[in-house]
């Protein structure tokens, strides 16, 4: 049955190609989203059943170069297939509608729809195959169908520009798995993901190691870990709200499943790695934050904001490894329990900011915060739930995110209570880590949603129509809606993220289980906790409300030491917002002033600009690319514009790739005879 | 329940005693201790003015600000009695259920649109964000302490056997004070009597707030001082019986408020670019505390 449907599920995306010639734009539009809607009705079917009757397994025969095709879809990769399909549910509802504006580029759109499809095809298959050469096709074209989304304003050089790099970065990640599944290959003959787990547990815990670095590499650039994370804020704010919200929700959670689908099959010392997993996550989410805060541009901060929440979910794999290793099963429970649940909350929270993002964007067509204000009160439905998002994304109850940084926070202090004086301090490291990427996403986020929605506009601009009709919002209210209801009920997921932690500890004693689920009773209980903490709030505003309407009560300006005239241009920015957290993070930043002061008796125009760099991409990127562009320069000789000359190169590379085996083999039968002598 | 009770007992008379020991230190008569709650209950009674350009934030915020208060007082032990609400890693819930409320009054001054209450938001928002690694901190040190992972079970467990210990109590009091006079935004941070908005942090955040909602938001104040003598008092309390433990309770929340008295009497007010490295300082002392604890635990190697 789970074969015939996901074989269905593959082919509907190859239908949506051969129908799209025979429809006009609207037409393409309501075939896509069907198939779309379809497709992730299957994959859900497939993935609920999963839950309920037991992973599934088939394989198909392949090629010679392939081996079999192992498909295996156990619990971890339904839970993540569950939580692709619903960004991509909202996004495709909410993106047909924010599309409407660009109906007249007929053949982008056609082009966008299928890619947009081919992404979700190929997400959901990365999450189900086991064969290390069939994932790199599915994941080549993960990478070509997120570009072309990325790019649909291809119009634009930043767009196209920003596209580009995420290209060759994605192609980077590729490299890295290419040469990790070739590596377990030549040593076993075998591209199925078993291979892994046989390789690794005959070797020495330090080819593991190695093996899952390299794995990690590949699958960092594409969750953006830092400092691999450079791509993410430039690729962000150029895609339409929709793939920004589903880029950020899930395409880059698939760099997460990577990681813990390796987790589950390396078999190595998982110490060192969950070390290595913790420190690089602390780093990144706290770098993440800390340069969140300074943007200025609305949907970079938010994509400063997916780095930061990919440092918690590893924050969360990392306590989870150190459980593995110091065979702590409560560790491993909340440690990867905690990152699951996180890769769901911050797929619903992310995308919700991102989608409730583009509808200011489209209202102002503009996303530079300083620009914008009181949108509140034209938009309040766009306006609440990016309220909701941000409250959920800083963790605070009663939403979701708090949840699961409670889950992760668990694992931290049960950890503490360990002999182990580095592993204390390490524990310690990431406590103070995660304590301060929540202190500093508060601040960002009142900032954010702040500046842009409260006070009053700060600079007068025509506006649009502003519409938020109700098909348009429908998908944020559902994405709303699942937020809070995790919010308030995490018990019905807790079973859930049991199931897939024990895949981690298959040998597990029937008491040791009955610990656990004492673990996730705690989660319900917070639950219940928020609920009431909701109940206590309404009860006192009900109060509130009930006394102060028998209360005089008028409306009048804010308060200005007795100043009347008009206040819009001294409302506080969201650069003096941030002015004193700035002067204090300024040594981890890299900002680039331009001042204009007030001088001489009639000054000018006063004006200063800031602009945020990103010190890591300077130092680590931009730098060693600048002197390795310089040493290749030298050669630039070699690229002479002669077809002639090209020509010549390629035959000297094939004499040499068909001489040189030959020569050295000649070599070394030289060597033999005058050892011989 | 216990400690429920007792901490709206104390609020009723903490900022009383506050403002009565400042009095006395200046040399004046001074007001009785119940006048702030009456001031509170006359704005209680008062109608009010919004501004213009708020929104319905700007009216829920104190409500929800209050809530939370109340929330995280449930969650506080007295001793061996539990609080109503308590749970495993319940301290985790404290501190954001705290975050919730102030991030609603950070965006409610927002709401305004005044460039003084964005100040004052802007410096809370500073603040509070490096207060939480000290608590944070500080309740890993207890835990680490303790082995146990809840406030009840912390606290009452909470036994001092070697003089290190006693000295780890100590600083671990001063660290709550401090938190508590930082986040309350009392005089080293902040001064509430000063007449400057460019000077204040949480007076000029609801600069636009009267009536029935400031009232609120005083009280709220009372309340949250009152906590944190709640939480401070539990260091000391451990597993007594009730009726040593109720008295020495309001003896340490006297005791604290008169303390918080004498600081606002003596000291000045930090400039405000030297707040931050100020509460540096109790994040560090915290971090003393936990490598205390590993000392003493032995587990140093």
């Amino acid at each position: 049955m789970g074969k015939i449907l996901i074989e269905i599920f593959n082919l509907l995306a190859v239908a949506t190609i051969i129908s799209f010639p025979f429809f006009k734009t609207k037409g393409r539009g309501v075939i896509a989203l069907g198939i779309i809607t379809i497709q992730i009705i299957i994959s859900s079917i497939v993935a609920v059943s999963v839950f309920v009757n037991g992973p599934v397994e088939y394989a198909y025969p392949g090629s010679w170069a392939t081996g079999v095709i192992p498909v295996r879809i156990d619990y971890l990769s339904a839970w993540f297939i569950l939580v692709i399909s619903f960004t991509f549910l909202t996004g495709a509802w909410y993106g047909i509608q924010y599309m409407k504006k660009y109906i007249d580029q007929t053949f982008n759109l056609a082009m966008h729809a299928t890619a947009f499809i081919f992404v979700y095809t190929a997400l959901i298959d990365i999450c189900i195959v086991q064969n290390g050469f069939v994932m790199l096709v599915v994941w080549e074209i993960m990478a070509i169908g997120s570009f072309i989304v990325i790019i649909f304003e291809h119009y634009k050089t930043e767009t196209l520009k920003a596209g580009i790099n995420f290209l060759i970065q994605s192609h980077i990640s590729i490299l890295f798995l290419t040469i990790a599944f070739m590596w377990v290959k030549i040593k076993t003959g075998s591209f199925d993901f078993e291979a892994i787990t046989a390789y690794t547990s005959t070797q020495p815990a330090i080819t593991g190691i190695g093996l899952f670095i390299v794995f990690f590499f590949g699958f960092a650039i594409k969750a953006g870990f830092v400092p691999f994370h450079t791509w993410l804020p430039l690729a962000h704010p150029v895609a339409p709200a929709h793939i920004s919200g589903v880029m950020s929700g899930v395409i880059i959670k698939i760099g997460i499943y990577g990681i813990l689908r390796m987790l589950m099959l390396i078999k190595t010392d998982m110490v060192s790695i969950g070390y290595f997993i913790l420190f690089i996550s602390v780093i990144t989410g706290v770098y993440g934050v800390m340069l969140a805060i300074v943007q200025h541009n609305l949907k970079k901060l938010l994509a400063y904001h997916s780095i930061e929440n990919i440092g918690i979910i590893g924050i969360g794999i990392g306590v989870g490894c150190l459980g593995l290793g110091f065979d702590n099963q409560i560790l491993v429970v909340a440690g990867f329990g905690g990152a699951l649940l996180h890769v769901l909350n911050h797929s619903l929270f992310k995308s919700l900011l991102f989608y409730s993002a583009g509808n200011v964007y489209q209202a102002k067509h503009t996303m530079n915060i300083e620009a914008l204000g009181g949108l509140l009160k034209r938009m309040p439905r766009s306006g609440y739930l990016f309220l909701i998002g941000s409250l959920a994304i800083c963790g605070l109850p009663p939403f979701n995110g708090f949840v699961s940084e409670f889950f992760i926070y668990t694992g931290l202090f049960k950890g503490l209570l360990s002999n182990n004086f580095l592993f204390i301090l390490v524990i310690l490291f990431a406590i103070l880590g995660l304590v301060l990427i929540g202190g500093l996403a508060f601040i960002c986020f009142t900032k954010a949603f702040g500046i842009v929605f409260l006070g009053t506009p700060r600079e007068s601009s025509h506006d649009d129509f502003i519409e938020e009709t109700p098909l348009k919002m429908i998908p944020l209210y559902l994405v709303a809606l699942a937020i809070v209801f995790i919010g308030l009920f995490p018990l019905f997921l807790s079973p859930l993220l049991l199931k897939i932690t024990n895949l981690y500890q298959p040998a597990i004693s029937v008491e040791v289980v009955a610990q656990l689920t004492k673990i996730s009773d705690n989660l319900t209980v917070i639950g219940w906790y928020s609920l009431v903490f909701i109940l206590i709030t309404m009860f006192f505003y009900y109060i509130r409300h009930f006394i102060t309407l028998r209360r005089e009560s008028r409306e009048d300006a804010t308060w200005g030491c007795g100043y009347v005239g008009d206040t819009t241009r001294m409302q506080y920015t969201a650069s003096s917002f941030i002015r004193t957290y700035r002067k204090l993070a300024e040594p981890f930043l890299l900002i680039r002033k331009t001042k204009k002061d007030a001088s001489g008796l009639y000054p000018g125009i006063v004006k200063q600009e800031t602009h945020p760099d990103d010190k890591i991409e300077k130092w680590l990127i931009n730098r060693p690319l600048f002197f390795t562009r310089g040493l290749l320069n030298r050669f630039g000789f070699l690229q002479n514009g002669n077809l002639q000359a090209y020509i010549l190169y390629g035959f000297i590379f094939i004499s040499l790739a068909i001489l040189l085996p030959i020569i050295i083999d000649k070599i070394a039968i030289l060597v033999n005879f005058l050892n011989h002598l | 329940m216990v400690s429920f009770l007792l901490v709206i007992l104390a609020s009723l008379f903490f900022t009383g005693i506050v403002i009565r020991t400042k009095s006395i230190t200046s040399g004046r008569k001074g007001p009785g201790i119940f006048q702030p709650m009456k001031d509170i209950f006359r704005l209680w009674r008062k109608g009010s003015v919004y501004s213009k350009t708020t929104s319905f934030i700007f009216k829920i915020a104190p409500t929800a600000y209050f809530s939370s208060v109340l929330m995280a007082i449930l969650m506080i032990p007295h001793g061996d009695y539990r609080g109503i609400i308590s749970f495993d890693g319940d301290f985790v819930m404290f501190a954001y259920i705290l975050a919730f409320g102030k991030f609603l009054m950070i965006i409610a001054a927002l709401d305004t649109g005044s460039s003084f209450e964005g100040m004052g938001a802007s410096r809370e928002a500073l603040f509070s964000m490096l207060v939480e690694p000290a608590f944070f901190i500080l309740m890993g040190s207890f835990a680490l302490f303790t082995g146990h992972t809840s406030f009840q079970s912390i606290f009452s467990s909470l036994h001092y056997g070697s003089y290190i210990a006693y000295m780890l109590g100590g600083l671990a009091t001063f660290v709550f004070v401090l938190i508590a006079m930082i986040e309350n935004s009392r005089m080293p941070v902040d001064d509430p009597k000063t007449h400057l908005e460019l000077t204040m942090v949480h007076e000029v955040m609801i600069l636009d707030n009267s009536g029935f909602d400031l009232g609120t938001i005083m009280y709220t104040a009372n309340l949250k001082f009152a906590m944190y003598g709640a939480i401070i008092s539990n260091f000391f309390i451990g597993a007594l019986p009730l009726e040593i433990s109720i008295p020495l309770f309001l003896l340490i929340q006297v005791g604290f408020a008169v303390t918080v008295g004498v600081i606002e009497s003596f000291m000045a007010r930090f400039r405000m670019g030297h707040n931050p490295q100020f509460i540096f300082i109790l994040t560090s002392v915290s971090l003393l505390i936990f490598f205390g604890v590993l000392l003493v635990l032995g587990k140093f190697k």
